[in-house]
């Protein structure tokens, strides 16, 4: 288990002091002017070979992202933005950032810009977050009035501005081009890429997005150094992560723990156990709605990493686990997340908006029984052509959920069906 | 979702002083020129003023920051927390219904909020006071199953306490918000597996509650005095200030157009290796207008108005053609290449000295008009077959487009 002094969040639940002060005291904004000085080159290299990867579900490492940003301007200004459109059902991780530890986020804002020649950023908050935001706003402003931020700020002669601007209830808009759009006050429709934002992105600017937590544990691996974050969690897989527990588990939870913890030790040590015994455990979803669900029997073994979904044909995404036990009525649950899709697809390429609903359809069926055995095969086949269709990845991540559904409960649909007595009606 | 304006709106809409102030300041957040990028919190700040957005709201917001009406009517209707019809005087409650929700009995919820409000989503409550609607993931997952009722999130909820919630609501209270069941935050319910606090050194509140407390909103109308406005970032957005770039790519904005230019590669640099230089393909769109002003005969939207105001002519502005004694060059043009004209009417129109095309080409409305009602036995034809425009294409390229 990660011990308390290799937390990066230390006041995840925010019982510490949250000011600005209390974060001081927590070693946060500690010689920042000094990592500053040490240069872009060096923060680039030493984020690449923390092994970094993205918090925010696909995982690409950040290290890396940072090095595609011109190195220098051709007169063009750099933005970085900051992804907290937190949206992806399960995921609750970001939210206990932004309100009780905002000053990991804004002292990791400042660095990664300077990194990436950015003098300004924008953080992109959901809608909903009005606490949230309230309560970063406030750490911000404080920090502007420390000179933490502002011309030449926390020292480091380094000019940079912090702005944090929000949404309005757009899931897409966690998607990283689409968020460019809605900040540029647009509706939130993905672009196509090329080009890609570090060309062309905020403005037609050179710009990066980065997830909250990404960008929250840098000054941490800065000061810590590389080699601490690198060696925890399996190889490729570095470093701490916060996961959220949702669902049937005895007690549900947003913690902090070493990256490749198995699913075992995850639950009981910090979860409490499943709800009624691990016999009583049916599936997981491992990482957020988009990713596909695995039985309970595969997850018993689990291994809470990138690598080891993956091979499991689902993924770590943004680390948010629902955990489902037998009195779920997995088919609905699934179902749930096709009516979330349907609602949340943006209407822009047509297998999504029309593949979304269709699914979501069919589901509605397959949840009664009311449906044909040959629809659950007809099904698996329009998922696979919404799938890699679609300019962005909202069609993947609708058909990801019923694929998953599909490969480990077949037998319970069919199940379904066979007692339902109905007339098969064809689909819509 | 059809998402459409109330069909009841308002005379007026305007922020109050302290609102406009605060609207003033967002926009400087943004780089000159790129005000737009506020539409988003402006319209939120209408909505959370008068509790949702009118047509005048959006019309009053257009007008600030210089767009057009319908890019922000586009995304009043886009993103679902923007409300375009009346709420309850109180609240809307949010009740999150997404899968982490739902298995942890989120439908018990809208059980309560079916029998305590209104049968139907978005339907204002017999007193007046409630609406309540199904939403997506408001993210608090670890907190399942939860409700957002104004500002705040309620979490941890069983019925029975949602239920008292919501009375305590109705009778003008407002209950404490966050975790419901003794929690902090989203830590473990069965006491702390890390982070251990000395309970002397322990906060009273999380930051979501001590908010909610100390500005004390939660389902306040807000008129922008609630909280002191700041602005500590340097002035007019100095760190976002775009050089002037004289490549002329997309960041010069023309001011008064109402657009926000779209990301735009440059014309000339192409911004990363995959060469892509324009965003639009070199394509020729069969659809498409020719640019610049319609040449007279080629447009078709001119031919039609012609034809059309021919035949609403009264008969006494009508006016024969003038024609030639004889065929220019000794031999006249084929008009029965002219679709409508067939041998007897070409020897019809022969008779009154029309010869050629360039003569019917050159017809103005009066004698279009005079052709089409006195030409026996074909009455209409000269009109309705388009003759002129027809005469006109084969005078430039002797051919019609059939």
């Amino acid at each position: 288990m990660l011990k308390d002094e290799d937390r990066i969040f230390t006041n995840l639940y925010g019982m510490h002091d949250r000011s600005l002060a209390g974060a001081k005291a927590r070693g946060q904004w500690d010689g920042t002017a000094d990592i500053i000085k040490k240069g872009r080159d060096w923060v680039v290299e030493q984020v690449k070979e923390s092994g970094l990867r993205g918090r925010g579900g696909a995982g690409f490492p950040t290290g890396m992202k940072w090095s595609f940003m011109p190195k220098e301007s051709d007169g063009r200004p750099a933005y970085l933005v900051v992804n907290a459109d937190e949206s992806e059902p399960g995921t609750c991780k970001d939210r206990e950032i932004m309100r009780h530890e905002p000053h990991t986020l804004i002292e990791g804002c400042l660095i990664a810009s300077f990194a990436m020649n950015a003098h300004a950023c924008y953080i992109y908050i959901r809608g909903e977050y009005i606490r949230e935001r309230e309560a970063l706003q406030a750490a911000i402003d404080a920090a502007y009035e420390d000179g933490l931020l502002g011309a030449n700020a926390a020292g480091s002669g380094w000019d940079f501005d912090l702005f944090l601007v929000h949404g309005a209830g757009a899931y897409i808009c966690g998607e990283e081009t689409a968020l460019l759009e809605s900040l540029e006050g647009k509706k939130g429709m993905p672009r196509m890429k090329p080009p890609f934002p570090a060309g062309a992105g905020l403005y037609g600017c050179p710009t990066t997005v980065n997830n909250v937590e990404s960008i929250a544990v840098v000054p941490t691996i800065l000061r810590r150094g590389s080699d601490w974050f690198s060696s925890m969690g399996r190889a490729n897989n570095a470093g701490t992560k916060i996961f959220a527990v949702s669902g049937h588990v005895n007690n549900p939870c947003v913690v902090e723990e070493e990256m490749s913890i198995s699913f075992e030790e995850l639950i009981d040590r910090h979860c409490g156990g499943i709800r009624g015994g691990w016999d009583n455990l049916k599936a997981v979803i491992p990482g957020g709605s988009s990713v596909p669900l695995l039985p309970g029997s595969i997850m018993k073994d689990g291994i809470m990493d990138f690598d080891w979904l993956k091979e499991n044909r689902s993924g770590l995404g943004t680390a948010a686990v629902i955990v489902m036990d037998q009195s779920t009525d997995i088919i609905k649950a699934i179902w749930r997340l096709s009516k979330f899709y349907k609602h949340e697809s943006c209407g822009q390429c047509t297998p999504c908006r029309e593949g979304a609903g269709w699914m979501m359809r069919v589901m509605d069926r397959l949840v009664t029984g009311e449906a044909a055995p040959e629809e659950i095969d007809m099904l698996l086949d329009v998922t696979k052509q919404v799938e890699g269709h679609t300019i962005c990845a909202l069609g993947d991540a609708a058909a990801w959920p019923i694929q998953g559904l599909i490969r480990h409960f077949r037998d319970e649909i069919e199940d379904r069906i066979k007692h339902k007595r109905g007339a098969p009606i064809a689909a819509e | 979702m059809l998402r459409r304006l109330h069909h009841d709106q308002p005379e007026s809409f305007a922020f109050t002083p302290a609102n406009l102030e605060w609207a003033m300041a967002q926009i400087t957040k943004y780089p000159e020129g790129r005000q737009a990028s506020a539409v988003i919190p402006l319209l939120w700040r209408a909505q959370e003023q008068e509790g949702w957005i009118s047509r005048k709201a959006i019309e009053y917001i257009a007008e600030m920051l210089g767009m057009a009406d319908i890019r922000v009517l586009e995304v009043a209707t886009f993103y679902f927390m923007f409300q375009l019809h009346p709420v309850g005087s109180i609240a809307h409650v949010q009740v999150c219904g997404t899968t982490s929700c739902m298995i942890c009995g989120a439908e018990d919820l809208m059980a309560v909020c079916k029998e305590r409000i209104a049968q139907n989503q978005f339907e204002i409550s017999d007193d007046g006071k409630f609406t309540w609607e199904e939403v997506e993931c408001l993210g608090a997952c670890a907190n399942a199953p939860m409700a957002m009722i104004g500002k705040d999130y309620y979490e941890d909820l069983t019925q029975e306490r949602f239920a008292e919630i919501l009375d305590e609501m109705a009778a003008g209270k407002v209950p404490t918000p966050g975790p419901q069941q003794g929690r902090f935050a989203s830590e473990p319910a069965g006491g702390l597996t890390s982070l251990q606090v000395d309970d002397d050194k322990r906060q009273p509140h999380n930051a979501s509650i001590d908010l909610a407390k100390s500005i004390g909103d939660t389902v306040k109308r807000i008129d922008g005095t609630e909280v002191p406005l700041l602005k500590p970032w340097r002035p007019a957005g100095a760190a976002g200030k775009q050089p002037a770039i004289e490549r002329g790519d997309n960041l010069t904005r023309t001011p008064d157009s109402g657009q926000t230019p779209g990301p735009q590669p440059a014309e000339h640099t192409a911004p990363d290796a995959t060469g892509t230089t324009k965003q639009e393909a070199p394509v020729d769109q069969k659809g498409r207008p020719a640019e610049g002003a319609p040449a007279a005969a080629a447009s078709a939207t001119s031919r039609a108005g012609e034809t059309g105001a021919a035949s609403d002519l009264p008969d006494e502005d009508t006016r024969q053609p003038e024609g030639l004694d004889k065929p220019r060059d000794g031999k006249g043009d084929d008009l029965t290449r002219i679709k409508g004209i067939g041998p007897k009417l070409a020897e019809q129109l022969n008779g009154r000295g029309i010869y050629h095309f360039d003569q019917i080409a050159g017809w103005n409305e009066a004698e279009l008009a005079w052709v089409d009602r006195n030409i026996e036995g074909f009455k209409g034809r000269a009109v309705r077959d388009d003759w002129v425009g027809q005469a006109r294409g084969l005078n430039s390229d002797g051919e019609t487009d059939t």
